[in-house]
Formats: C-alpha cells, sequence, structure tokens
C-alpha cells in the first residue's frame, strides 16, 4: 500500500489511554487520518471503539495522550475552542441520536444556530436544509417528527444533520447497526456518495465486515485497546494472524 | 457486618449525591450568566410549563378552595365563627396550603416530565449530539427549565390561590348565603403583607427545587430505559421532599423576620 504524505493527517491520535476503574480500555492507541480517506476502525463489542471516538470529539476525557485536530490537541482545549473545531467534525451516532421533540426541518436548522456564518455561502438556512434532505433523499419528510420514520429514514436524516456544516472531518459510530441489509447498503452508498461530493476524510466504526469491504481505503483492527493491525482491506482479508481471521470469518 | 456495610455505603451515597447536586446548583449558577442566552427556549419552556400545568393547578386548586370550605364551616359554626371563615380560609391557602399542595403537583407534573425527557435524551445520545453540533446542552437544556420552573411556579400558585378563594367563595355563596362582594372584601381585609411576600417568596424557591431535581436526575441519568423510569420516579419524590424541607426554612425566616 502507498503510504499518504504525513502533510496531509487531518486527524491524529498519539499513545490514546482511557480506563474505567481497573478496566483498561485503550492501552496507547495511535492512529492518522489523511485527507479524503476513508479509514476503519474495527474491533469486538467492548474493545473502546465507541469510546475512542468519544474522546475525539470532547465528549469524554481521555486519561493519557494526544488528540490532534488542524494542529489543536482536542485534550488541552477550552469549551469555547472546542465548540468552534466541533463544526469541523459531522458525527453519526450508532442510534441516530435526533432530537424527537423536534421535527426534521428543526433537527437540521439545530445546529446552524450558532454557526449559521460557518457554512459561509449565500444561502438561506431554509434552502442548506432542504440541499441537505435532497442530499439523503428525503426532501418529503421535512416536516415530519422523528418517531414518523423508519429507522433507515432516521439514520439519513442523522447523516444529513452531521453534514449540514459542510464539515471536514466525518465520524461515524456503527453506521449500519440495527439496519436490514437493504436499508445498510443504501446507507454504506450514501456514505460513498457523501465523501465524493463534499471531500470529507472520514472514520468509521463498524463491525459490519461488508460495510468495511465497500467504504475502507485503509482498516485498523483495535484489539486489547491497541492498534493490532494495519493494511487495506484486501491485506487484513488474507492476513493468516488467528485474531485478525476471526473478524473476517465471522 | 454486612448490614453496617450496607448503611455505611447507602449513607456515603447520599452525601456523593448531595454533593453532586450542589455542584450542579453551582454550575446552573455560573452558565445562567454567561452568554450566549438561550431566550427562544426559556420562553417556550415556560409556555410549555405554565400552559401545560394551568388546568390541572386550577382544578386543584378549585376543589381544594371548596372542599377546605367545607370541611371547616361546620366546626366554626360550632363556636358561632362562621363569619371568620373568609379571613381564616384566605390566611390559610395563601400562606401555607395554595404553595405547597401546588408545589407537589407541580414536582408530579413538572418534576417528573423534566426526569423523564432529559433521561431519555441521554440515555438516546441526544444530549451527546447537541453537545458535538457546538451547543452547550446544559445551558440549552438545564438552565432553561430551571429558570422556567423558577419563573412559572409562583405565577401557577398565585392563580391556583385566586382560583382557591373562588371555590371557597362559591361555598359560602351557596351555604352562608354570603355574597361574593362581602366575601372577597373580608378575604383582602384579612390578607397582610407579611402573608402575600414570604409566600411568594418561597415559591419561587419551590419551582428552582423542582427544575434542579428534575434536571440533575434526568441529566444523569444512565441505565437505559430502567434509568430514565428511576429518574422520573426520583425526581418527584426528591423534589417533593426537598419542598417541605425549604417550607419548613421558610416558615421559621417569616416567624423571625414578620
Amino acid at each position: 500500500m502507498m503510504q499518504p504524505k504525513d502533510s496531509n493527517i487531518v486527524l491524529e491520535i498519539k499513545n490514546l489511554k482511557k480506563s474505567f476503574g481497573d478496566n483498561h480500555v485503550l492501552n496507547g492507541f495511535n492512529l492518522k487520518l489523511y485527507e479524503g480517506e476513508n479509514l476503519v476502525i474495527m474491533g469486538k463489542s467492548g474493545s473502546g471503539k465507541s469510546v475512542m471516538i468519544k474522546c475525539l470529539v470532547g465528549l469524554m476525557k481521555a486519561d493519557d495522550g494526544a488528540i490532534k485536530i488542524k494542529d489543536f490537541d482536542i485534550i488541552s482545549l477550552g469549551r469555547k475552542e472546542l465548540d468552534v473545531l466541533r463544526t469541523e467534525i459531522g458525527f453519526l451516532f450508532q442510534g441516530s441520536a435526533l432530537y424527537d421533540s423536534m421535527t426534521v426541518r428543526e433537527n437540521l436548522e439545530f445546529p446552524l444556530r450558532r454557526n449559521r456564518e460557518k457554512v459561509g455561502t449565500n444561502q438561506t438556512t431554509e434552502e442548506l436544509v432542504i440541499e441537505a434532505l435532497e442530499n439523503v433523499g428525503l426532501k418529503h419528510a421535512i416536516d415530519l417528527m422523528p418517531a414518523e420514520l423508519s429507522g433507515g429514514m432516521q439514520r439519513r436524516v442523522a447523516l444529513a444533520r452531521a453534514l449540514i456544516l459542510k464539515p471536514k472531518i466525518m465520524l461515524y459510530d456503527e453506521p449500519t447497526t440495527g439496519l436490514d441489509p437493504i436499508t445498510s447498503k443504501e446507507i454504506i452508498q450514501l456514505m460513498r456518495t457523501i465523501q465524493q461530493t463534499y471531500k470529507t476524510s472520514s472514520l468509521i466504526i463498524t463491525h459490519d465486515v461488508d460495510c468495511a469491504r465497500v467504504i475502507s481505503n485503509r482498516m485498523i483492527l483495535l484489539v486489547d485497546g491497541i492498534n493490532y493491525a494495519e493494511g487495506t482491506f484486501k491485506e487484513l482479508s488474507i492476513s493468516e494472524d488467528p485474531k485478525v481471521k476471526a473478524f473476517f470469518k465471522s | 457486618m454486612d448490614a453496617t456495610n450496607s448503611i455505611t455505603v447507602r449513607t456515603k451515597r447520599f452525601f456523593e449525591e448531595i454533593g453532586d447536586m450542589t455542584y450542579f446548583a453551582f454550575r446552573f449558577f455560573r452558565e445562567v450568566f454567561t452568554t450566549p442566552f438561550e431566550w427562544k427556549e426559556l420562553i417556550r419552556q415556560c409556555y410549555q410549563m405554565g400552559n401545560r400545568s394551568f388546568l390541572l393547578v386550577g382544578v386543584t386548586g378549585f376543589i381544594l378552595g371548596l372542599v377546605f370550605t367545607l370541611q371547616s364551616r361546620p366546626t366554626l359554626m360550632e363556636f358561632g365563627a362562621e363569619s371568620w371563615m373568609p379571613s381564616m380560609v384566605s390566611i390559610s391557602i395563601v400562606r401555607e396550603i395554595g404553595p405547597v399542595i401546588i408545589a407537589l403537583i407541580c414536582a408530579g407534573r413538572i418534576g417528573s416530565g423534566i426526569g423523564a425527557e432529559l433521561g431519555s435524551m441521554k440515555v438516546t445520545e441526544q444530549i451527546d449530539a447537541m453537545e458535538v453540533s457546538g451547543t452547550n446542552p446544559f445551558k440549552y437544556l438545564v438552565v432553561t427549565r430551571i429558570l422556567a420552573t423558577t419563573l412559572m411556579l409562583p405565577l401557577l400558585i398565585i392563580m391556583g390561590d385566586a382560583v382557591a378563594l373562588f371555590g371557597s367563595a362559591i361555598v359560602e355563596n351557596l351555604k352562608g348565603e354570603v355574597s361574593y362582594m362581602l366575601y372577597f372584601n373580608k378575604v383582602f381585609d384579612a390578607l397582610k403583607f407579611s402573608d402575600v411576600v414570604p409566600a411568594t417568596v418561597k415559591s419561587f424557591f419551590f419551582g428552582f427545587a423542582i427544575g434542579l431535581v428534575g434536571c440533575y436526575k434526568g441529566y444523569n441519568c444512565s441505565k437505559g430505559t430502567v434509568g430514565v423510569g428511576e429518574a422520573s420516579n426520583a425526581a418527584v419524590v426528591y423534589s417533593s421532599m426537598l419542598l417541605f424541607v425549604i417550607d419548613f426554612i421558610a416558615v421559621f425566616l417569616t416567624d423571625i423576620f414578620f
């Protein structure tokens, strides 16, 4: 595999450690995400994937290590600086996390309330919301409540909301979990289209091998809180290492 | 030995909980004065809490005044003191019964609602989503709700007191043939500054307590859907207990200063 240049790094994690009491979840995890790439992190349930992604956006405080986004160390940032940096990151939550007391329109307007100027276009809020919904094929659902949408539609609205501030980095936490195979494929296809349209760099956490195969440029296997193996899907899928093999067999 | 350990653990947890809630209250006071202010959400919350509790508080107040007068009437008649009814009812309702009963009703109606709503937002990662989108969820969800309960509860209590007095006036009019004019003249003659002001001041604290406990329990909810139920239930239990503590302190201080 051709190694990308270090000057193209958009996100870097160095020696990340996180424990909950005696349970050491991350034991020195390292990662580099390059501009325009789709990096997939795979690992068993409870291997620390979600903890890592939450540390990455400041939802959890790491015990040790460094997380650099655009030359800023997340761990040392104050609330206001962190909020500004967060507008550069789109986050798709595992359960969509749509605000259930708001309509689809209000859900999409919410990130724009304080960060309208960040988008930097002449479009009105209404136009931005419609554009984002058109990108995920759900313009007709604009005035529906989240409870009126199917699981797949909710995931697509959540994706539209994550993209509305036109972030440079997209984080996906188990994007296909809980969806049927057809809807999963639609979501994966949508993620690819979005990556091409918005030129985002994506970090995808999943244990869905099909998702990893279709979308990944590079993969990291997270085992026992460290990056156990790294490479392209093809390289890892033919690995003879029993721990790596176990992922692809399942 | 196990019993001793269990008591120690529970006592420790109780004090930890008080410490956490105190920190939560301090965080509220720190955030309430810093920009940006969430005016739109505050007004929406005030409307939701005031409007949605209006009927419940009105009906409760009306029945309270009605029943209180019906129950007290025979006793006062025994002493030939039924002319004291408007004064007795107004002072009792405005000073004590109205604020406490209506605050307890609101603890059940509003406190549990806040606990359940924030709890469910917490377990479905909606609060995390808000944080990631660059909005301070504590300011947007907690500060606005605590402010709304603090501002709306006194208004609901005043409205409830007024409806209770109206209910009492109906009974007096039907049973004692007292005109509404005479009844309310006697009510306003009996009520003094020292009856109205301490009751109104303590109703602000009641509102604050209901909002604080509901938000604290919901915002720190864990354990999935079971946790949501627990947060909602605990919000009612803890805020009801806190209301009695505040009431005791308020009565004690009123006794000293008024």
